[in-house]
């Protein structure tokens, strides 16, 4: 699936994936996320009802939920820090929004994290109507439009919640997720299936890893001091 | 409601906001209007919305839309930006009024005003979400002035920001995307047809437009539009048009049914094209269609909502037109998904669900067989075996229409070739089935075609399936009997017989006094 539309949304996964400002100091956890079994196929995407998109790929675009990379691992895998943080520890909102835009009838990213009370900046790059619907259980949900190129809308969630789910009703095939947590400990994995989590507290930790069709994987680390850890995690084809 | 109780009401409304409320006291009264609130819940509202409030009680299954979720505090009709909890006057606004084009009726003349407060203050505890919030209303501006011009706006708006996408170039809810909605519980749900307001959840004025327009109706794929004007996009004059432009997409008031549609007389041939110019000078009524519920499998979520007819003769012919909004021209593959979701949502314990197919669209046109002399009519749901009826039936896709013989629901059977002499022609546009029957009003088959008499009337009646939302067989939209009446020629003594009458009228008026003076004059008694 090596489309200039994969690239483009692999690099934008790959530029989430920096997730939030990292603490200094602290330990680190990283590892990649493996993918086992046959590669499944993504259903490509019919825009032709809507000629504007469908002008921005040269091959015709596929959906995003099953991204495996190259190198055997998997994408848009959300990895966080489930537990193990001190109960009272509170930090800091970042000040600047996480984005998320609206590009050839496609999210961009498709997987992304902020934090609780953190701005979300929703922005539209295509010139026609989509709604933007945020489903949550934890979180209020929201339904938006934007039916201009250039707009931008800002929300922010006020509860933790893995994931709150974005969808576009007019164009049935558009979804992103949104993981809201109450700390700046989690990833995003791009085009290697990497993560990295840094400026962890000594602690042991629950890692959790989130994927849209495979569900989820734990891993348990225990980190000291500045050390760098790593943790695996596998989801195989079903 | 009679003016007595609406006093009683309005005596109740200032009873209840003279209550003094200091802090500990309104924590108090919102505890009784709780419990208060509970009671009325279990006996008026539980059976739809459930116990627990989860939108799940005995009937929901046979409603769609599904009875709201009070768990979710989701709800559409609010005066409150999208993502917010509705203001209390909100949520009472909707059960005062209950939500057009849903099963949710007005419980303002059944419940008293303390009742449905109670119920308010009640619903709220159903969702955490409520606690210690205070929702604040968005803040609208009054409509500027309509017109031509107003409206004309309103449609580039229409136009420009992408609302036919969903609700389709005439505003039949017939858009591209509208065969893939589904609410938040996943439920399918389609988009509003805008020529229909008098069923538009929100209200169908102008102002509850506009308020829809600002608000989005939460849970569902209608968004907020309110982003365009803080954004300035779009001006809020310009939104106000787009309000107007919707509103003008429906008549100024509802269509009601009359017992009786006219078939006037026409010299020449009749308009057997469904856009026939001649079709303008026939008056339209309006036939209200309900799911149909009587016999096994039901059907509780009709698609088609009523149909519109029109009807001419010539004393040799009878042309009938009939229009109805549908939303898709089936067979439709792009909408099977959806027929199945609503055939799975439907599936009540008297009634497995078939496997979706992509039927075609129908209509039926009943009649009895003959005129009846009586008041007595064959039963309106196709007949009996004792008492059958005879139909025009057409559907999509096919060659025309046909006519045949019912016997039952289920017991239909086509009349041989020989017999055949209906014709029909039909046109499907933007969201609208058009379909115009013909037949000479005497036929050879005089025993099982109804031969048409003028200055009779005729009972007619009407059911209708969309084949995209699963309708199919039994599962229909259905008309009880009207009548139908061809004009009679008119003679030139229809003209001659008023004044006659006037005259006789008169007449027999002035020899009445003239006897009553002369009785009074001879007899010298007083009368």
């Amino acid at each position: 699936m090596r489309t200039v539309a994969t690239i483009a949304a692999a690099i934008a996964v790959g530029l989430a994936c920096a997730g939030p400002l990292a603490a200094q100091g602290g330990a680190t956890i990283t590892g990649r996320v493996r993918f086992t079994g046959p590669k499944p196929t993504n259903p490509t995407i019919d825009m032709s009802e809507e000629p504007q998109c469908k002008a921005k790929y040269q091959t015709p675009p596929r959906a995003e939920t099953v991204v495996v990379n190259p190198n055997g691992t998997l994408a848009n895998v959300f990895v966080y820090v489930k537990s193990g943080l001190p109960a009272d520890a509170k930090y800091p909102t970042p000040t600047t929004p996480v984005v998320i835009d609206q590009d050839g009838c496609h999210y961009r990213p498709h997987v992304l994290g902020v934090m609780v009370g953190q701005q979300l900046e929703i922005r539209n790059s295509d010139p026609l109507l989509h709604n933007i619907k945020a489903r949550g259980t934890a979180n209020r949900g929201f339904n938006i439009s934007q039916p201009r190129a250039g707009m931008k809308t800002t929300r922010t969630f006020s509860r933790p919640e893995v994931m709150v789910a974005l969808e576009c009703n007019v164009h049935g095939w558009m979804n992103a997720y949104v993981g809201v947590l109450p700390h700046p400990f989690f990833a995003v994995t791009g085009t290697d299936g990497a993560f990295t989590i840094k400026g962890l507290p000594p602690g042991t930790y629950t890692l959790e890893a989130w994927h849209e069709k495979y569900g989820t994987r734990t891993a348990t680390v225990t980190v000291t001091g500045t050390e760098t850890k790593t943790a695996e995690f596998t989801f195989a084809a079903q | 409601m009679s003016g007595g109780r609406r006093a009683g009401v309005a005596l109740l409304l200032v009873a209840a906001a003279a209550v003094p409320r200091t802090a500990p006291g309104a924590q108090r009264a919102a505890a009784q209007d709780t419990a208060r609130g509970k009671a009325v819940y279990d006996r008026w509202c539980a059976q739809c919305h459930g116990e627990t409030g989860a939108g799940d009680g005995p009937a929901a299954g046979y409603m769609l839309p599904r009875p709201r979720d009070f768990t979710a505090a989701l709800y559409q009709v609010r005066s409150t930006a999208s993502g917010e909890l509705p203001t209390d006057a909100d949520i009472l606004r909707a059960i005062d009024q209950g939500l057009p084009g849903t099963a949710m009726p007005g419980w303002k003349g059944r419940l008293s005003a303390d009742d449905r407060r109670a119920l308010v203050a009640y619903l709220k505890t159903f969702s955490a979400f409520f606690e210690g919030a205070t929702p604040q209303p968005l803040e609208f501006t009054g409509p500027p002035g309509g017109g031509e011009e107003a409206v004309r706006i309103g449609r580039q708006m229409y136009d420009s920001i992408g609302c036919a996408k969903c609700h389709g170039q005439a505003g039949r809810g017939d858009g591209p995307s509208t065969a893939e909605l589904d609410d938040d519980a996943g439920h399918p749900i389609v988009a509003a047809d805008l020529t229909q307001n008098w069923r538009f959840n929100g209200g169908g004025r102008v102002e509850d437009i506009y308020r829809t327009l600002r608000t989005g109706l939460d849970g569902t794929p209608m968004p907020s539009f309110s982003d365009l004007i803080d954004q300035r996009f779009l001006t809020d004059r310009e939104l106000w048009h787009l309000a107007q432009y919707v509103r003008s997409l429906s008549p100024a008031t509802p269509p009601r049914a009359r017992d009786v549609i006219l078939a006037r007389r026409v010299d020449g041939p009749l308009p057997a094209a469904p856009d026939d110019s001649a079709w303008a000078g026939a008056e339209e009524f309006w036939v209200p269609l309900v799911g149909q519920i009587i016999r096994k499998s039901r059907w509780f979520a009709s698609a088609v909502t009523g149909v519109r007819v029109r009807a001419l003769h010539n004393g040799e012919e009878l042309a009938l037109r009939a229009a109805w909004n549908d939303r898709s021209q089936s067979p439709d593959t792009a909408w099977l998904a959806y027929a199945r979701k609503v055939l799975a949502a439907l599936a009540g314990d008297d009634s497995a669900p078939p496997e979706a197919r992509p039927w075609p669209d129908q209509l039926v046109v009943q009649f009895p067989r003959r005129i009846p002399t009586g008041m007595e009519r064959p039963y309106f749901l196709m007949g009996s075996g004792a008492e059958p009826v005879y139909q025009w039936r057409w559907q999509s896709g096919g060659p025309g229409a046909e006519e045949g013989t019912a016997r039952g629901l289920e017991r239909y059977e086509v009349q041989p070739p020989s017999s055949q002499t209906l014709g029909a022609r039909a046109v499907y546009d933007q969201g609208e089935w058009r379909v115009v029957f013909t037949r000479a009003l005497a036929t050879p088959d005089t025993g099982n075609d109804l031969q048409f008499e003028t200055g009779r009337p005729i009972p007619i009646a009407f059911f209708a399936w969309d084949g995209s939302s699963g309708e199919h067989g039994t599962r229909m939209a259905v008309s009880s009997w009207y009548y139908l009446a061809l004009a009679e020629p008119t003679p030139p003594g229809v003209f001659l017989a008023p004044i006659v009458a006037a005259a006789l009228t008169v007449g027999l008026g002035l020899l009445a006094v003239r006897q009553a003076n002369r009785g009074r004059g001879g007899a010298g008694r007083p009368a």
